[in-house]
């Protein structure tokens, strides 16, 4: 039998039937769903008469446009200030209590973003196929999953018939080798590789992370990587199976347990590339040489090291791209040539779906521990990505280590990584973020984000400009 | 779904990378739980020069005079040209709502987003590739000419512009279908229910630790 990579292996168990033209119905295993690109779904399916295929293969949750202040959060859905942001968490409450679907509500302790929910619930599994209509659902495929974002009406689709259309992707390998260097996180990893490969770079192709950094890399950590496949241009990112998935899934609440746990992981552990399977596209990088990374533009390729300056737009040849960094550089309010380190913040967001699990917290705590947030900094704030993390960092006393050096701990969901809530930056203001986009308005109106890690916003939020955390006393 | 055949309309210029789907509709008209209204707020923050908020009237917001879709020659444009790497960037189906919304039935670039490329279909909204020196070319045309008007023809998968040449697309035998008939692609997928069902029972006695867990 021709070997196979873990992408073709999931693609093949999930094939309900092949096209002639190259398309397929692939079945979906599990569907998160959230607040912002589900209510036309629902409205669809109302329209058209049709119920959900199978309600139990759907788990929802509100998270993007939830406020995280304790004094909204009080009173759930009515003590939402927004009224537009009320009426869509209201209609998910509503869209779930109507077709019999399982909702975490707003202050349900087990609400969250839901690339966190997912996986910290069991209710993503290895070797499952997993949609949301959200593009960062690819963080599930660090279970050795094959999960993608989706757009509404393929929300709707997948509701009514427990497939969806698709085409078989090509298959890309992102190897990194080696060892990381202390202080280099994964998110540092994540985007050397889309520094490395470019926002399209990974179109067209399922991505897997291979190699000895991935093999070392906690299970948060390589959902942190493949949190951000989408940001180099792929719609899944993965990595495969081994004991750390297994040991990061046993005991979680919808994992099967007993007779069924031997033979789901008896099943789990074939989700592996062959040796000698083919990759359509082999990128190398040397985990020794990766150095804690800052995002200087306006789109996540825009990046370089924490030692580097701001590129300079006069050495780059392409004029399309020349014309980019122009225009990154006005929006941003730098100068060519720059030091990354004399960038100042105005405020620090440490949270998102990239960067919101319980290692993330830990690490930021690590270092604001026994300090005190720089008094230029305006605003630094911590959200945990679901209640389940909130409860063990405060079960860690790590809050208290937050609110000790000034910094706030919040309520959890996606907050200022894009700013649907009431967490927004103001015009001009530069964000030391742990998110994953650095779009113009991301964050806030003429808002600017700067995408780094959590240690290194930590640092950002002490020092009140990029400090190079791997140095930083 | 609307069907999409021949298409002849204003080409407008969108010109530059990796317009991201914040760009083309911002994260704040995301609140609202209808399919419709997006159209005036299309690239919100380059068009106009306040923050647009949800809910409101566009009429009397400042206009950005330099914004190329604010120039009385693009009024009524249809076909959106544009670079590389169009629609990256967040899965909201959204942006290309808003892009139909305004009138757009039709982008072209050299390369879009996976996901964004998708979720046009679902529209009735065709996103057509061609390559950097075409797509260069046509730019050049479009700067050139008031009213420049470019021809769509889906069934032959041809772009023509007014000068004659023809330029072929490719696009998925399947995708082409639905859009030249207006096909809802749930209808199609229920016509094979009975291969639904036939992969989930199986399943159901290989792997029945993914059934009936959540609930």
């Amino acid at each position: 039998m021709a070997a196979k990579t873990l992408y073709d292996k999931l693609w093949d168990a999930h094939l309900v039937q092949q096209r002639d033209d190259g398309s397929a119905l692939i079945y979906i295993d599990r569907h998160i769903v959230h607040e912002v690109t589900s209510p036309q779904a629902f409205d669809g399916l109302r329209l058209a008469g049709r119920k959900p295929w199978r309600v139990d293969s759907i788990l929802a949750t509100p998270d993007h446009n939830v406020p995280t202040t304790q004094k909204e959060r009080a009173h759930g859905v009515a003590g939402i200030e927004d009224p537009v942001s009320l009426i869509q968490v209201q209609t998910l409450d509503d869209n779930c209590d109507e077709f019999g679907i399982v909702e975490f509500k707003i202050n349900d302790h087990r609400q969250g973003i839901v690339h966190v929910v997912g996986p910290e619930t069991g209710a993503c599994l290895p070797g499952m196929t997993v949609v949301c209509g959200d593009s960062h659902t690819a963080t599930n495929g660090a279970l050795g999953a094959l999960a993608h974002g989706i757009g509404t009406s393929e929300v709707e689709h997948v509701m009514a018939t427990q497939c969806l259309v698709a085409k078989k992707m090509k298959n890309m390998l992102i190897k990194v080798d080696g060892k990381l260097g202390l202080g280099v996180t994964p998110k540092d990893v994540v985007l050397a590789i889309i520094a490395k490969i470019g926002t399209a770079g990974g179109t067209g192709y399922a991505m897997e992370f291979g190699g000895q950094v991935f093999r070392d890399m906690s299970m948060e950590g390589r959902m942190t990587v493949c949190n951000m496949a989408i940001e180099a241009g792929a719609r899944a990112g993965m990595v495969a199976v081994d004991q750390t998935t297994i040991d990061y899934v046993n005991g979680r609440t919808y994992a099967p347990k007993g007779d069924l746990w031997d033979r789901a992981v008896a099943d789990w552990r074939n989700y592996v590339s062959d040796d000698g399977a083919h990759f359509d596209a082999v990128v190398e990088l040397n985990g020794a040489e990766i150095k804690p990374q800052v995002s200087w533009g306006t789109s996540p390729e825009m990046v370089v090291s924490v030692e580097d300056k701001v590129p300079d737009p006069a050495q780059e040849t392409d004029p399309v791209k020349r014309e980019g960094m122009l225009r990154a550089l006005q929006y941003m309010g730098l100068q060519a040539n720059q030091p990354i380190t004399s960038i100042h913040v105005d405020r620090v967001f440490i949270g998102s779906c990239t960067n919101s699990r319980i290692e993330d917290i830990r690490a930021a705590a690590e270092v604001v521990k026994g300090r005190t947030k720089a008094s230029s900094v305006k605003e630094a704030i911590v959200v945990p990505g679901s209640g389940a993390v909130k409860a063990q960092a405060e079960a860690e006393g790590l809050d208290k280590i937050f609110i000790a050096a000034g910094l706030e701990w919040r309520e959890p969901g996606c907050s200022m990584c894009l700013a649907m809530n009431a967490d927004k930056l103001d015009n001009g203001e530069h964000c030391a973020s742990t998110s994953n986009r650095n779009f113009e308005g991301r964050q806030g109106y003429g808002g600017r984000t700067h995408l780094v890690s959590p240690a290194m916003a930590a640092a950002a939020a002490i020092a009140g400009h990029f400090v190079d955390v791997r140095t930083f006393n | 779904m609307k069907s999409f055949t021949v298409l002849q309309g204003v080409a407008a210029p969108m010109d530059r990378a990796n317009v991201d789907t914040d760009m083309i509709i911002p994260k704040q008209f995301l609140k609202s739980i209808k399919r419709t209204g997006f159209g005036k707020n299309l690239f919100d923050e380059l068009r106009y020069l306040d923050e647009g908020k949800p809910d409101q009237s566009c009429e009397g917001r400042p206009i950005n005079p330099d914004f190329p879709l604010n120039f009385p020659r693009y009024k009524g444009a249809t076909v959106l040209l544009s670079r590389e790497n169009f629609g990256c960037g967040s899965s909201r189906e959204h942006a290309p709502w808003a892009l139909d919304d305004y009138g757009f039935r039709s982008v072209i670039a050299p390369s879009f987003a996976d996901i964004f490329y998708n979720n046009c279909f679902k529209n009735g909204l065709l996103p057509i590739v061609l390559s950097d020196e075409i797509v260069d070319s046509l730019f050049n045309e479009m700067y050139a000419a008031e009213g420049y008007q470019l021809t769509i023809e889906l069934s032959a998968q041809v772009v023509k512009t007014p000068g004659g040449e023809s330029f072929a697309f490719d696009v998925d035998e399947f995708r082409k279908h639905c859009l030249l008939n207006g096909l809802d692609d749930i209808g199609l997928t229920l016509e094979h229910a009975d291969a639904i069902r036939a992969y989930e029972a199986k399943k159901r006695v290989e792997a029945p630790w993914l059934f009936d867990v959540v609930k």
